[in-house]
C-alpha cells in the first residue's frame, strides 16, 4: 500500500457545533435511561402486555445489527476476496460494526427486564430458540470484532508508548507485549476474519427467524418462512451503502474530499445485491399471494409500499446509473435510501407487522423511548469521532499528493 | 438422534464461548423440560354451564398470593362491559359475550393459559425458563428468566404478562395450573371453587372422551368442536361452547404446533453444524485462492 493511503489518526478539532448537539442528545437519552433502571421499563416506555417489543428491539437491536453489516461485507470483500483497492474501507467499516454491535448489546441490556441476568444464555441453553442462537452468535461476534480491531490499537501504540513519571519503567515491557500481540494477531487474524463472516451470516438470518414463531400475530405481508433469507439478503445489500454513507459523512465532517475512486466501484456491487433482495421479496409476495393486502388502505399496506418503492426500487434504479455512481451527492442519496429501506423493513417486521389478537390500542414509542434510541445513536457517533481522531482508522490521501494513479496492491 | 447431535454441538459452541468469557460450564443447567406425557392432565371448561360468578378469579388470586378484594365484590357484573385479559394482577379472568341462541342468557368464558402440548413459549425462551411438565402444566422458572419477553411475542393466545412497573426482579406472570397445589393432591384453585362444576379436572384423554359424549348426547346444546383438542397441536385446557368459538373470544389458529416452522428453520440452518462449518471452509478456500492470485499477479 502506498504511503499516502495508510490509515492514520485524523487531525481535526473534536468540538464543533454538531458535536455539542450530539452531546446534548446523548445526555437527554441517558436521563430517560436512568429512569428505566430506577422505576422499571413501564415508567419510560409505552410497552405493555399486548406489545412486549417496541422501538428498542426494533431499531436499537434489529436495525442496529442490520446497519452494522458493513463490517462483515467489507471484510469479505477486502480480506477474503482480497480486493486490494477496497482495503481502505475495511477499517472504518470494522469500527462501525464494533461500535454498532456494542450498542446492540447495550440495547438488549436496557430492554430486558432482568439486565443483571444477561449472562444467563451462556450457561442456560435452549437450542430450539432462535433468540438463543442470535444471542450466542452476537456475543461471539462482538468478541471477534474487538479482536479484529486490536491491530489498530497495537499499530497506534507500538513505538508510541510514552508513559511519564514513575510509570516510565513500564514503557519497554509494554512495547514488547504489544509487539508479541501484534505478531500473534498477524498470523491468526484470518481465523477471526472468516469466523466473523460466518457468525454474521448466521445471526443476520436468525434475526429473521425470530418473528416467525409469532405466526398469525404478524401481518401476512411480512410473515413468511423465508424471513431469514430476506434478512440476510437485506443485510448484505445494506452493507456497502452504509460504508458509502459513513465515508461521505466523515469526509464532510472532517472537510476532506469524498473518496470517489473507492466509493464508485463499491457502488457497482450494490445493484446486483439489492436486485436479488427485491427478487426474493417480490417472489415471496407473489407465491404467497399476499399482494391482495395491498388493496387495503391501512398502515401495513402503506408502510410495505414505502419500504419496497422508496427503500428498494428507487435506489436500485439509481445504483444502475453510471451518473449516480460518479456523482457524490447522488451516490449519497441512493445509499441513504437503501439504509432507510432496511431500517424501515426492520421497524415494519418488529413493530408495524405485529398485531396481537387482543389489543386495546396500538403501540407508538414514548418520548422517553425515542430519547434513549436517539441518545445511543448520538453517543455512538461521538465515540466514533474520538476513535478516528486518535487511532489509525480512516485512510486519507496526504495533502501533498495529488492522486489520480491506480493503487498497487499488497496481498 | 438428530437432536442429540445438535445438543452436542451447542455444548461445544457454548464451551468455546464460556471459555472465552472465563466462565465455568459446570453449573450449566439442562435444556428446558418439555415432556408430553400420555397421562397429562387438563381441564374441560363448559362455557354453557358457567354462570359468570367470577369466584375462580378470587380463588386464583388467593392461591397465588396476589392482592384481591373480598369475594363479595366479585358479584359486580359491571366488569363485563369491557373485554379483559389475564395480566400480571389476575392470572385468570371471565369475559361475557352475547348468546346467539338465548339473548337473555349471556355466555361466560374463563380465560387463562391454555397449557399447550407444544408450547411456543417453551420453544422460544432464550434460556429455557419455561417447561412443559409431566402433569401438563406449562411453568416458568424465575431463576432463569432474563425478562426478554420473547415468550409474549411467541404465545399464540397472548397469555404471558410482564411486571412493567418493577425495576428489580420483574416477573413473567401467567397461570401455572396451580402446580404447587396439585403436587400436594389438591385441585387447581379455580376448579375447586367453581359452584356449578363448569370446570372438570382430569386426564386430558378422559376429558376429550367426556366432551365428545356431551356433544353427542346434547347436539342442540353444543357445537361440534372441542376447542383445544387440535388447536396449535392441542392444549391441556379444553373448551365446549354452544356457538362459534370465534364469536366468544377464541383466536382461529389451525392445528399446527406454534413452534413448528421456526424450529425446523432453526435446525435446518444448524443441521449437525454442517452448513456453518462448510461456509467457513468455503470462505477459507476463497481467501487462500484470491491471495495466491494476487501474489502471482504481483510477481508478473
Amino acid at each position: 500500500m502506498h504511503e499516502h493511503l495508510r490509515p492514520s489518526p485524523l487531525k481535526h478539532k473534536f468540538f464543533t457545533p454538531g458535536v455539542i448537539v450530539l452531546a446534548v442528545l446523548a445526555l437527554n437519552g441517558l436521563v430517560f435511561l436512568s429512569a428505566r433502571f430506577f422505576f422499571g421499563i413501564g415508567s419510560v416506555t409505552n410497552l405493555n402486555n399486548q406489545y412486549p417489543w417496541g422501538l428498542w428491539i426494533g431499531v436499537d437491536v434489529a436495525a442496529g445489527v442490520a446497519l452494522a453489516a458493513g463490517g462483515f461485507t467489507s471484510a469479505a470483500l477486502g480480506h477474503i476476496m482480497h480486493r486490494g483497492r477496497f482495503h481502505s474501507i475495511v477499517r472504518p467499516a470494522l469500527l462501525t460494526a464494533m461500535l454498532g454491535y456494542t450498542f446492540v448489546a447495550i440495547g438488549v441490556f436496557v430492554d430486558i427486564g432482568r439486565w443483571y441476568y444477561i449472562w444467563h444464555p451462556l450457561l442456560m441453553w435452549n437450542g430450539n430458540s432462535a433468540l438463543f442462537e442470535v444471542g450466542i452468535c452476537v456475543m461471539m461476534y462482538v468478541t471477534v470484532l474487538y479482536i479484529e480491531f486490536l491491530p489498530v490499537v497495537t499499530e497506534r501504540f507500538i513505538g508510541n508508548i510514552r508513559l511519564k513519571g514513575i510509570l516510565t519503567f513500564l514503557n519497554k515491557p509494554a512495547e514488547k507485549i504489544l509487539i508479541i500481540l501484534d505478531n500473534a494477531l498477524g498470523k491468526t487474524i484470518f481465523i477471526f476474519i472468516i469466523l466473523g463472516v460466518v457468525l454474521s451470516t448466521l445471526h443476520q438470518s436468525s434475526l429473521g427467524t425470530l418473528m416467525i414463531i409469532a405466526g398469525p400475530k404478524m401481518h401476512p405481508l411480512w410473515q413468511t418462512p423465508i424471513l431469514p433469507l430476506l434478512f440476510l439478503l437485506s443485510a448484505i445489500s445494506v452493507g456497502f451503502p452504509m460504508v458509502i454513507f459513513e465515508s461521505m459523512l466523515a469526509s464532510r465532517s472532517f472537510k476532506t474530499k469524498p473518496e470517489m475512486d473507492v466509493l464508485s466501484p463499491l457502488g457497482y456491487t450494490v445493484a446486483p445485491l439489492l436486485g436479488l433482495y427485491l427478487a426474493f421479496k417480490l417472489g415471496d409476495m407473489f407465491i404467497r399471494e399476499t399482494f391482495v393486502y395491498l388493496n387495503e388502505f391501512n398502515t401495513a399496506s402503506i408502510m410495505f409500499t414505502i419500504e419496497i418503492v422508496v427503500g428498494i426500487v428507487i435506489p436500485l434504479r439509481m445504483f444502475l446509473s453510471k451518473k449516480v455512481l460518479q456523482t457524490p451527492s447522488l451516490l449519497f442519496t441512493a445509499s441513504t435510501l437503501v439504509i432507510f429501506g432496511v431500517l424501515l423493513n426492520r421497524i415494519n417486521n418488529f413493530i408495524v407487522a405485529y398485531t396481537p389478537p387482543y389489543s386495546f390500542g396500538s403501540y407508538f414509542p414514548s418520548f422517553g423511548e425515542i430519547s434513549v434510541t436517539v441518545g445511543f445513536f448520538a453517543l455512538l457517533v461521538l465515540i466514533y469521532r474520538v476513535i478516528v481522531l486518535n487511532f489509525p482508522v480512516i485512510s486519507r490521501p496526504d495533502e501533498s499528493f495529488i492522486i489520480k494513479t491506480k493503487y498497487t496492491i499488497k496481498g | 438422534m438428530k437432536k442429540q447431535n445438535r445438543r452436542n454441538f451447542l455444548k461445544t459452541a457454548g464451551l468455546i464461548t464460556a471459555a472465552a468469557t472465563g466462565l465455568s460450564v459446570k453449573s450449566a443447567k439442562a435444556a428446558p423440560k418439555n415432556i408430553l406425557s400420555e397421562d397429562r392432565l387438563g381441564v374441560l371448561v363448559d362455557t354453557t354451564v358457567c354462570i359468570g360468578c367470577r369466584n375462580c378469579e378470587w380463588a386464583c388470586k388467593t392461591a397465588h398470593n396476589l392482592p384481591t378484594e373480598s369475594i363479595e365484590n366479585y358479584e359486580d357484573k359491571s366488569v363485563f362491559k369491557n373485554m379483559r385479559r389475564p395480566d400480571e394482577t389476575a392470572l385468570t379472568v371471565v369475559n361475557q359475550y352475547e348468546n346467539e341462541k338465548y339473548s337473555n342468557l349471556p355466555v361466560n368464558v374463563k380465560v387463562q393459559c391454555m397449557h399447550c402440548d407444544h408450547p411456543a413459549c417453551v420453544s422460544a425462551c432464550i434460556v429455557g425458563a419455561f417447561s412443559k411438565n409431566e402433569n401438563g402444566a406449562v411453568t416458568w422458572d424465575t431463576d432463569k428468566c432474563i425478562g426478554c419477553r420473547y415468550c409474549m411475542v411467541a404465545c399464540p393466545f397472548q397469555v404471558p404478562s410482564f411486571q412493567y412497573d418493577k425495576a428489580l426482579n420483574p416477573k413473567i406472570m401467567k397461570c401455572d395450573f396451580c402446580i404447587e397445589r396439585t403436587k400436594n393432591g389438591k385441585l387447581p384453585a379455580c376448579v375447586e371453587i367453581c359452584p356449578v362444576e363448569a370446570l372438570t379436572y382430569g386426564p386430558r384423554n378422559e376429558l376429550i372422551k367426556i366432551a365428545r359424549e356431551k356433544i353427542k348426547s346434547n347436539p342442540d346444546r353444543y357445537i361440534k368442536q372441542i376447542y383445544g383438542e387440535n388447536e396449535v397441536g392441542g392444549t391441556s385446557w379444553l373448551y365446549l361452547a354452544g356457538q362459534n368459538f370465534k364469536g366468544i373470544g377464541f383466536p382461529n389458529l389451525g392445528t399446527k404446533p406454534a413452534p413448528g416452522v421456526s424450529e425446523s428453520i432453526q435446525h435446518g440452518i444448524f443441521a449437525y453444524f454442517v452448513p456453518p462449518a462448510s461456509l467457513y471452509a468455503l470462505l477459507g478456500g476463497i481467501m487462500w485462492l484470491t491471495k495466491r492470485r494476487n501474489e502471482n499477479e504481483e510477481e508478473e
